[in-house]
């Protein structure tokens, strides 16, 4: 019960933080909130048994990201987002998406239901096996980096892409030699 | 129909559907980026919210502990994160240069300096 | 930057900072922490000295080349492992033909594969910030 207080607590915090990203214009201040944001997000992550996660949404959501997004806003000089016209259709679009995403998840297992699906099939396999199998407590790591190795490979993969794809765009060129 | 249960998912919702009024709602590209950035860290919550058992702890064997949290959605999660923040960068760079090239990073702005070039292009 | 605040209290705690990493690096499989997690905290360590002292100084600590071939390095190590996998004798990515007993054989490959994300995660982190934060000056361009 404390539990579930606890993320709806650190839930409504976040849709406060949400709704002030939404209504404000100066840009630092977005991305101030966003940071601020990123780390309510790993504390509710922590609070709901995923340190790993949490660890590392707090490093990359609030550490790197921020950094990068102060970096990218000096460089395009803008301090400040023009003010929105109070057009109604994009309001209605998300209403309307939200009611139907919120009537999808009924379907979905309420909190905290040991007999849900997720729980009874490949997961109590990991946990009972997976220290023998491969020797390490962690099951998160274990799963990530054994059990379910290509992924790993494929995401390191993604970020080497993007690492090369922003080389590409942002490195300058040595200045061409006159008349060549 | 126990909808209490739900509050997890609602409030993803809530923090998805801002984002994405954010992408759709306003001009200029570095709010974009960041409501796009809210949409990603929302859809988190809604994984790993059914991962959790009140009771249960961390999914790191320990001695004495009977029950885990599933670690499945964690390790969703965690590539999420990482690519999320590719994304991030990748978006940002595409802004540098846009703001090179246009002067300017509003979306209105760019789709009518788009069109000025067409329109010269058709004469 | 002259403020002597933040130049103590950057030297005192880098130092720390590229521990821990290092602890989260090699402890994650015992506590929370693996290859994504220490490569940021990395990142962010080299982010923190470069915005105390500079950023040439940074670049001389962490040179442009360097980092580029760390962003390299990490994806070949992992994709190493996978091959050392075939040429011992079993499938792409299995890690229990890389030892005779093969949960050890199972440690080894989760060792290597974590490190080699880790080299990649640094080093595409600071490489987009060193782009970022050296465009908006007016220096020779660099190769």
């Amino acid at each position: 019960m404390i539990d579930a207080l606890i993320v709806a607590a650190l839930l409504a915090m976040m849709a406060a933080i949400a709704v002030a990203i939404v209504r404000q214009r100066n840009l630092f201040g977005v991305i101030v909130l966003f940071g601020a944001y990123s780390f309510i997000m790993a504390t509710t992550l922590a609070a709901l048994d995923a340190p790993d996660v949490a660890m590392t949404e707090a490093a990359v959501g609030a550490g790197i990201s921020t950094v990068l997004m102060l970096g990218a806003l000096h460089l395009v000089k803008t301090m400040e987002a023009k003010p929105a016209e109070g057009a109604i259709g994009p309001l209605v679009v998300v209403i309307l998406v939200g009611v139907l995403v919120a009537y999808g998840t009924l379907g979905l297992p309420s909190f905290s239901d040991p007999q849900s699906p997720i729980h009874r099939h490949v997961a109590p396999r990991y946990l009972e096996e997976g220290l023998k199998e491969t020797g390490v407590p962690n099951i998160v790591t274990a799963v990530l980096a054994s059990y379910r190795g290509y992924d790993t490979l494929g995401e390191t993969t993604v970020v080497f892409t993007a690492g090369i794809g922003v080389i590409a765009l942002l490195r300058r060129r040595r200045r061409q030699e006159p008349g060549k | 129909m126990n909808t209490a249960g739900h509050f997890a998912y609602f409030g993803a919702i809530f923090l998805m559907m801002a984002g994405l009024y954010i992408v759709i709602a306003r001009n200029n590209l570095v709010k974009k980026l960041v409501g796009l950035g809210m949409f990603q860290t929302s859809v988190y919550i809604l994984y790993i919210a059914p991962g959790k058992l009140v009771g249960a702890t961390s999914p790191i064997i320990a001695e004495g502990v009977t029950l885990y949290s599933n670690p499945l959605p964690h390790v969703l999660i965690l590539t999420a994160i990482v690519v999320g923040v590719a994304t991030l960068a990748l978006g940002l760079a595409l802004v540098v240069r846009i703001r090179e090239a246009y002067g300017t990073i509003e979306e209105d702005e760019l789709l009518e300096a788009d069109a000025e070039v067409e329109r010269k292009q058709a004469e | 930057m002259n403020d002597i605040v933040l130049r103590v209290v950057g030297k005192l705690l880098i130092p720390f900072a590229v521990l821990f990493a290092l602890y989260v690096q090699f402890h994650g499989d015992f506590g929370p922490g693996g290859g994504f997690q220490a490569g940021v905290i990395v990142a962010a360590a080299v982010v923190f000295y470069a915005l105390i002292y500079g950023l040439a100084e940074a670049r001389r600590v962490v040179p442009d080349r360097v980092v580029e071939a760390m962003v390299a390095l990490g994806v070949l190590l992992y994709a190493g492992v996978g091959v050392a996998g075939i040429v011992l004798g079993g499938n792409y990515l299995d890690y229990f033909v890389l030892h005779a007993n093969p949960v050890e054989g199972q440690h080894r490959g989760i060792f290597w594969v974590e490190a080699g994300v880790a080299i990649t995660v640094s080093g595409v982190m600071l490489k987009i910030f060193y782009l970022f934060a050296g465009r908006g000056r007016d220096e020779p361009p660099v190769p």
